[in-house]
This record gives structure tokens, C-alpha cells and sequence, in this order.
């Protein structure tokens, strides 16, 4: 590593992006710079499916190239890493699954295609649990990945290659995906910012699908600022995906700075009941504590639904995953099973052998609860409990702006403790799972440690609050030091 | 175990999954754990509610029928396990 480089990993991508604008630095020194420090650290971590080196480094001369000509976009030169769920054009898309072990996307998600024109570089793909089936990264083909602040425990999931990379400092910031929590989780067990946006802000073309009215994508980075600056970028119509909202995009970053004075903050009563752990509980009230300090008003709230909020996850998720996981049957792309003996073989054989113990669970699940005889039991049923447990927030956005509490409800756990209990694994997301639900925009943010271990707050908004979430999260980064800490190892 | 192994096997069978003997088990009683789960569900009053269709109760979007792309056909199937002639290759189906 070049002498002059050292605090590189550990700025911002708002600061980066000053340092690039001034010159200071180019484009291709920052990128060799990270992908010496991938190189390092990325084994330990597990954290990477995929390095781009080669393509970053022809990105970065034309970023830098870019720049010199005056046509510098909004993230030129800025580096960033792709949850392996989206579609990058001539680049493995394995979705952690070997399934699609061999798979090379002959395009780009939209995702992907709109960070890259704006000039962000991509160092590489990061490890997921498989289809983004997954709460601590286990359930990975490519094997689980290690929380940067303890090696022997679980960074969460489903995106916890992108959480790992970004607290580990591999890199700025992170594309995730969150079906469940798969993006908010993560960070809360890594101490770094996760963002889901509403469903329909950002478009899914290019996503491999897992449960189609609960997808979105969104980041993980090191701070609220930075993940406003992406989300300006990732957000907006697009016709290519048909549940796209047609909605302005606001300024996220000029509404960062707004004073809090005045804002109604939701408190919802179940959060803190008998499952948070207690050092959590903790975290969490005086993180709550800043908040009302700085101009807000805490105001007790209801979500008398919560409890069922996990169980109709488990109706409607795996229903359309066992629907969007039929396209893998070893016809057309992906993995095939050898000699099949005939085209039933084949599928049943190349799906078996292709998918991962958890993804078939989910598979059978739903297609258990779609089966004749039972869609109205099961199916049918959540929907109806979808809808009375997204009446509940709406009715809490009636007296509030915002709802704050945990993220999750303990800190990270040790790799294999909960592997063999789906129940124990499912109960994680019991906080999150409401929002995908009802199509909120969450954010995770590190408010504090317990035992030496990170700890998020959760801010979930009314639909297309992106900016009010973020406003309040970096407030709150202005007056806390929480998501400047970095693991020891990774300093 | 509220699923029979015959029921899973049927599934199984639905779902296109060949299980292999030493999983079958194990997934009968962790299928069985995960529909116990959800039958909580039942409980939940539910009488004269809408089932949710989309998050944002909007309607789905329709566009003007025309060709707005085309497919490269040897770059889709460069990922096929195989192909000969621009066809995709599966064993025998009509004798």
C-alpha cells in the first residue's frame, strides 16, 4: 500500500468525492488502493462471490478520463460493490446459489446500469445468503461470511457480503436487497447504515426475483449522507419494471439538514416487549433519547398485528418465491444435472442438486400453501393479514411522522447457533418484516454496542419518506459518533 | 409432525424437487416446524378484510403494445447447458 492512501478506506463517499473533484487523488489510485485492501482482507471476511478487478480498473481510467474532459457524473470515480442478486452485464450472477453457479448475465439491472453511468466504480459481487434466502449468510453456496467485529459470529442477512465489506472499510458503500430485513439486518449486526426504500421507489428489473411484492433494493454505507447520495441516483421511474413508481425524486441530500424541531416520533409498545434483548432495549432508548433531544416528541404508538407479522411473511414470501424459482430447470441457463434420464429428471434432478437446503424449504412451503385445497387456508389468509398489519402503520402514521426502535432483536449471533432452527432464524427479522409488508421505507442505523458488538436503530416512514427517514438518521449521525467506529482489525 | 411424508413427497413431486434420501427427513420435520409456524395465522380475526394485492394499493401499469427490444439470441443462449442450431437441447420427449 502507497504511503499517501492510508485513511482512503476509512472516508466517506462524500468525502472521497471531494478529494477526487479536487484532484487530489484519481480515480485509479483509489481503486487499486481498495482492491489491495480486498485482496488482504477479503478472504477472512468471505465477503466477496466475485472481484472485478480488471473491469474496476478500466472504469476507474475512464472515470478519470471522464473528469479531465469535464463530463464528470454525479458518483464519478466513486467505488462501490454489487450484492451478487443483481444482473451485472458479462460479470458471474450467482445469487448464491449453485444453482447459478456458471450464470453470466448477459445485462445490467437498472441498479447497476445507473451507478455505473453516473461514474460509480464496481470492485466485485458480494456473498448472500442463497436467493437472498437467509438471515445470517449460511444458507450461501459460497459459504457463510464473518461479522468484521467477531470472526466466529454472523454479519446476518441476506446481504451480508455487502455489510461485512462495508464495515470491514473493503469499501464506501454497498447495493443490498431486502425482502424481509435482508438489507436493515445486516447493518444493524455490523454497525453500518442499511437502506430499504419504498416498494416501487427503486426498480427491480435485472434483481433475480425471490418474493416479487416484497423485493427492493436499496444500500448499505457508513453514514446517512452517503446513502442519500446513492439513492438520488438509484431512485426513479422505470419502465422495465412494472410495479416502478412514477414519483419525484426529491433532493435527499438537501433535506439532510433539516432540525428535527417539531417531528412525532412513533414508539411502538410491542418492540420492547419480552424478546429484545435487553442491552439492546437499552441502546436503543437513549439513541431515542438524542433524538427527542433535538427538537422531537416521543409518542406511544401501536402495531397490535406485530406477532403475526412473521408468519405471514412465511405465507407470502415463500409462495412467490416457489413461483419465481420455477424458471431455474436446467433447461436454459444455469446449472444442469448430469444424464437425466428423462425431462422430468431433469428438472427434478438439476432443481435437487442445484438448489440449497433452506431455498428448498422455501420452495415446498410455498408450494404447500398454494396447492389445491389449502391457498385459501394459508394464502388467502396472510393477504388478509398483509393487509390488517399494514393498517396498523397506516393508523400509526396517522399520530406520527416516524417509527422508531430496533433493528433486530439481539446482536449478532454466533455462525451455526441458530442453522438448524428455521423458527429461531425466521423470529430475526420480527422487527422488519413489517415494513416489506406494507411497502415502508426502513433505514438501520448503529446506535451503540452491547458487549462490543453493534446495535441498530430502526426509522420506518410512511411510503416515499426516503428523505424524512434519512434527515432524522443523519441528525442524529451529526451529534453521535457511533457509525465512525470501526472494527479493530480493520482499522 | 403435522406433514405426512407422503404429503411431503407430493410437494416434493410439485415442486419439481428430486430430495435426496439422507434430506428427505430432515426436511419432513422442518417443513412440519414452518407450517405449525404459520397456522398461527388462523386465529387472526379477518372477517370482511380485502387481501392485499400491492403494497401501495395501486393497479398494475399497462404499457402500448410494441417491440421495445430485441434479443440477442447466442448471447442468451451462451449460458445454456445446451443448445445445437439455436435450440435448447433436452432429452428425448416423443419417441
Amino acid at each position: 500500500m502507497r504511503t499517501d492512501d492510508a485513511a482512503w478506506h476509512s472516508q466517506s463517499l462524500s468525502s472521497l468525492a471531494r478529494g477526487l473533484a479536487g484532484g487530489e487523488f484519481s480515480a485509479r489510485d483509489l481503486t487499486e488502493s481498495l482492491l489491495d485492501r480486498i485482496a488482504v482482507h477479503g478472504e477472512s471476511l468471505n465477503a466477496f462471490i466475485t472481484v472485478t478487478a480488471d473491469e474496476a480498473l478500466q472504469a476507474a481510467d475512464s472515470a478519470d478520463r471522464a473528469r479531465s474532459n469535464g463530463v464528470a457524473g454525479a458518483l464519478n470515480g466513486l467505488p462501490l460493490v454489487h450484492k451478487d442478486l443483481f444482473c451485472t452485464a458479462g460479470v458471474l450472477t450467482t445469487c448464491g446459489s449453485k444453482i447459478l453457479g456458471n450464470f453470466i448475465s448477459p445485462y445490467d439491472a437498472t441498479v447497476v446500469e445507473r451507478l455505473r453511468k453516473a461514474g460509480a466504480i464496481m470492485l466485485g459481487k458480494t456473498n448472500m445468503d442463497e436467493f437472498a434466502m437467509g438471515s445470517s449468510n449460511e444458507t450461501s453456496f459460497f459459504g457463510p461470511v464473518r461479522n468484521p467485529w467477531d470472526l466466529a459470529r454472523s454479519p446476518g442477512g441476506s446481504s451480508g457480503g455487502s455489510a461485512a465489506a462495508v464495515a470491514a472499510r473493503l469499501v464506501p458503500a454497498a447495493t443490498g436487497t431486502d425482502t424481509g430485513g435482508s438489507i436493515r439486518q445486516p447493518a444493524a449486526l455490523t454497525g453500518t447504515v442499511g437502506l430499504k426504500p419504498t416498494y416501487g421507489r427503486v426498480s427491480r428489473y435485472g434483481m433475480v426475483a425471490f418474493a416479487s411484492s416484497l423485493d427492493q433494493a436499496g444500500v448499505i454505507t457508513r453514514s446517512a449522507e452517503d446513502a442519500a447520495r446513492l439513492l438520488g441516483v438509484m431512485a426513479g421511474f422505470d419502465e422495465r419494471d412494472s410495479t416502478c413508481v412514477d414519483h419525484p425524486v426529491p433532493d435527499y441530500l438537501a433535506a439532510l439538514s433539516k432540525p428535527l424541531d417539531g417531528l412525532r416520533v412513533g414508539i411502538v409498545r410491542q418492540h420492547f416487549d419480552a424478546g429484545l434483548d435487553p442491552r439492546c432495549a437499552a441502546r436503543v432508548r437513549e439513541s431515542l433519547d438524542v433524538i427527542r433531544d433535538q427538537g422531537a416528541s416521543l409518542v406511544d404508538v401501536d402495531l397490535p398485528n406485530l406477532d403475526l407479522s412473521v408468519p405471514t411473511y412465511y405465507v407470502v414470501a415463500p409462495a412467490e418465491c416457489s413461483s419465481n424459482l420455477s424458471r431455474f430447470d436446467g433447461v436454459r441457463f444455469g446449472y444442469r444435472a448430469k444424464d437425466p434420464q428423462d425431462l422430468f429428471d431433469l428438472y427434478c434432478r438439476s432443481r435437487g442438486e442445484g438448489f440449497g437446503a433452506e431455498v428448498k424449504r422455501r420452495i415446498m412451503t410455498g408450494t404447500y400453501v398454494l396447492s389445491a385445497g389449502y391457498y385459501d387456508a394459508y394464502y388467502l389468509k396472510a393477504q388478509k393479514v398483509r393487509q390488517l398489519i399494514s393498517q396498523d402503520f397506516h393508523n400509526a402514521f396517522a399520530k406520527v411522522d416516524v417509527i422508531a426502535g430496533p433493528t433486530a432483536p439481539a446482536p449478532a449471533f454466533g455462525i451455526g447457533e441458530k442453522a438448524d432452527d428455521p423458527i429461531l432464524m425466521y423470529l430475526n427479522d420480527i422487527y422488519t418484516i413489517g415494513a416489506n409488508l406494507a411497502g415502508l421505507p426502513g433505514i438501520s442505523i448503529p446506535c451503540g454496542f452491547a458487549d462490543g458488538l453493534p446495535v441498530g436503530l430502526q426509522l420506518v416512514g410512511p411510503p416515499f419518506a426516503e428523505d424524512r427517514i434519512l434527515n432524522i438518521a443523519h441528525q442524529y449521525q451529526s451529534l453521535t459518533e457511533w457509525h465512525t467506529a470501526c472494527p479493530e482489525r480493520f482499522k | 409432525m403435522s406433514l405426512t411424508k407422503d404429503q411431503v413427497q407430493h410437494i416434493a413431486f410439485l415442486a419439481r424437487l428430486k430430495l435426496g434420501d439422507g434430506e428427505f427427513d430432515d426436511v419432513v420435520d422442518k417443513l412440519s416446524r414452518i407450517v405449525d409456524f404459520v397456522d398461527q395465522l388462523q386465529v387472526a380475526p379477518t372477517e370482511n378484510v380485502l387481501p392485499m394485492a400491492h403494497p401501495l394499493a395501486l393497479s398494475q401499469r399497462l404499457r402500448p403494445d410494441a417491440v421495445t427490444e430485441s434479443i440477442d439470441r447466442d448471447a442468451l443462449q451462451a449460458n445454456a447447458p445446451a443448445v445445437r442450431d439455436g435450440y435448447y437441447l433436452v432429452p428425448k420427449v416423443l419417441e
